[in-house]
């Protein structure tokens, strides 16, 4: 494999621009006051960028992991003989869980749940069990028979399979759908500024409703980097995690 | 010894091995052969408990396979099939690791372990324990899935259609390792085919499967020479059979000593068949024969190929 070198990576400089932005953006309220003029203050300023941005990625690492591990365990439960019965049943809650529109299932955690980070979670979780299932559903099914069929046939097992061979040889498809799952939950957490969760959305929902577009651009801008950035990455360990002797 | 008494398994209702039984003697060379769907992989796989049988019982060497947990059986029996099975993420050494390692063994004891298969293999240990199983042709990764099955010295080698996927002259060679290991090591094997010509080349002892019951049990001459039912006598080749059975006699048996013949003698080791291949290129009804050691020692004739 080609080491990249590390100037040329595009993820290195779309990670330094999200820094840049995020700590600096205060220093461009001049540019957006003048694009702006009337808007004041230029700059979303009732909280830091960064402070946004903690809450935003801890929200989305909350309901990500739950959502990963469940979303796996699940997964290789419905794969082994013992769960064979319920992987239909899986699938469709899941996809059930999929068409839920994350603001409904806002609305409806709201009175359950109160305001806050909570509902939030709740809706990213939900929303993103889908194709952290399949894919792991996929990554699963896709090890060669005959591999598995004479991993037994030696004597490993059950779980001996399942660590040394499964999860190694489904590990590339696993990974895309945490992937998917992660990348979309970083958009939709924004939402969770409607009902009190701290996220990069707030500027722009503030924004919207005081009609003060630097704020909806601010907050935009970020969330759109946190999310790409976040994709470069997982394409970074998606090629680390790639069982060696697999073509890419 | 591998003992298979009257064993039985059905599937949604429909027999596929039907009250069999079978007795391996050790060191056996034993080939199950049938046409697809005879039963004779489900048998095979039974004697590693991959398939749970309804009833009968199977002993290893007098131990009911039943009272031995399933993968300590497992790792006592070498296992290599027709899609090999290796572990893409593993390179060579680790594919043919895989049971000593379950077992505990010792690093360094495994890493000659790797090398003494690889040369039994005939592979180059140290070009090849680093390679990849994709970096591989088809046959050398075959003699991987080989090496593996014999990895921890088991005293029995299951062995379902190995050199079913690889080409004809891959095979060949595939067949004369597989024999010569056979001979060096005198483990019972039992090996999967539907291939006569491959039994009959291989196979101390042969069963015939036809709809999950023993058609017939036997030596392959005797198979050839005296089938026990139209089924058989059809399967082992019909009107072919006649040139099988001068594939499975050698010249010494009919030769002519101390007579002489012009030509190119032929191996008194060689199969009479060939005899009669060599006898219709070069449009002659006599060809000597030699030893070993390549003294011409006497003649064999067109008329002693038919007595």
């Amino acid at each position: 494999m080609r080491r990249a070198d590390p100037i040329a990576s595009p993820t290195l400089w779309v990670g330094v621009l999200f820094v840049a932005l995020l700590f600096g953006m205060p220093q461009l309220a001049p540019l957006f006051q003048w694009s702006f003029p009337g808007v004041t203050p230029p700059v979303f300023e009732r909280g830091s960028f960064f402070a946004l941005w903690l809450s935003h990625a801890g929200l989305v690492l909350v309901a990500g992991g739950a959502a990963t591990i469940i979303g796996i365990a699940l997964a290789i439960f419905v794969t082994r003989p013992a769960g064979r019965d319920f992987r239909a049943l899986i699938s469709t809650l899941a996809a059930v869980g999929q068409t839920f529109p994350p603001a409904a299932v806002l609305a409806l955690a709201v009175p359950a749940l109160g305001f806050g980070p909570r509902p939030t979670i709740v809706a990213l979780f939900l929303y993103g069990l889908l194709p952290i299932i399949e894919n792991a559903v996929a990554g699963l099914e896709g090890v060669p028979a005959a591999t598995r069929d004479a991993a037994r046939g030696m004597g490993l097992s059950a779980w001996q399979l399942l660590r040394d061979v499964d999860l190694p040889l489904a590990a590339p498809v696993i990974l895309a759908g945490v992937r998917v799952s992660v990348t979309i939950a970083i958009g939709t957490a924004t939402i969770g500024s409607t009902v009190g969760a701290l996220t990069l959305g707030t500027p722009i929902f503030d924004g919207l409703a005081g009609n003060k577009l630097p704020f909806v651009i601010q907050g935009a801008v970020l969330v759109a980097l946190f999310a790409i950035l976040t994709d470069m990455l997982f394409a970074r360990l998606e090629r680390w995690l790639q069982p060696p002797g697999t073509p890419a | 010894m591998i003992e298979l008494e009257h064993i039985s398994k059905r599937y949604d209702g429909r027999p596929v091995v039907d009250d069999l039984s079978l007795t391996v003697p050790d060191g056996a060379f034993c080939i199950l052969l049938g046409p697809s769907g005879c039963g004779k992989s489900t048998t095979l796989r039974m004697i590693n408990r991959l398939v749970p049988f309804d009833s009968g019982a199977i002993r290893i060497a007098g131990e009911d396979i039943r009272d031995v947990p399933e993968e300590a059986l497992r790792r006592r029996i070498g296992y290599a099939i027709q899609s090999i099975g290796l572990f893409p993420h593993w390179t060579v050494e680790d594919n043919i690791a895989t049971v000593p390692r379950l077992l505990n063994w010792p690093g360094r004891r495994i890493r000659d372990r790797v090398t003494e298969l690889l040369e039994l293999l005939r592979l180059d240990p140290e070009s090849y324990r680093r390679k990849y199983p994709h970096q591989l042709s088809g046959g050398e990764q075959q003699r991987i899935g080989v090496a593996r099955a014999l990895a921890a010295d088991p005293e029995l080698l299951l062995m379902d259609e190995p050199f079913g996927a690889v080409d004809p002259i891959t095979r060949d060679a595939l067949q004369n390792e597989i024999a010569r290991i056979h001979a060096a090591t005198k483990k019972t094997i039992v090996f999967v085919t539907h291939d006569i010509e491959e039994a009959l080349r291989l196979a101390t002892v042969i069963a015939i499967l036809e709809r999950g019951r023993l058609a017939q049990w036997g030596a392959p001459i005797d198979i050839v020479e005296h089938p026990a039912s139209a089924f058989v006598r059809d399967f082992v080749g019909g009107e072919g059979s006649g040139l099988k059975l001068l594939g499975l006699r050698k010249i010494a048996e009919r030769m002519r000593p101390g007579e002489s013949a012009v030509g190119v003698p032929l191996s008194a080791d060689a199969s009479l068949r060939e005899a009669l291949a060599v006898m219709t290129e070069r449009h002659t009804d006599r060809l000597p024969v030699a030893d070993a050691s390549g003294r011409a020692i006497g003649i064999i004739m067109l008329a002693d190929l038919v007595r």
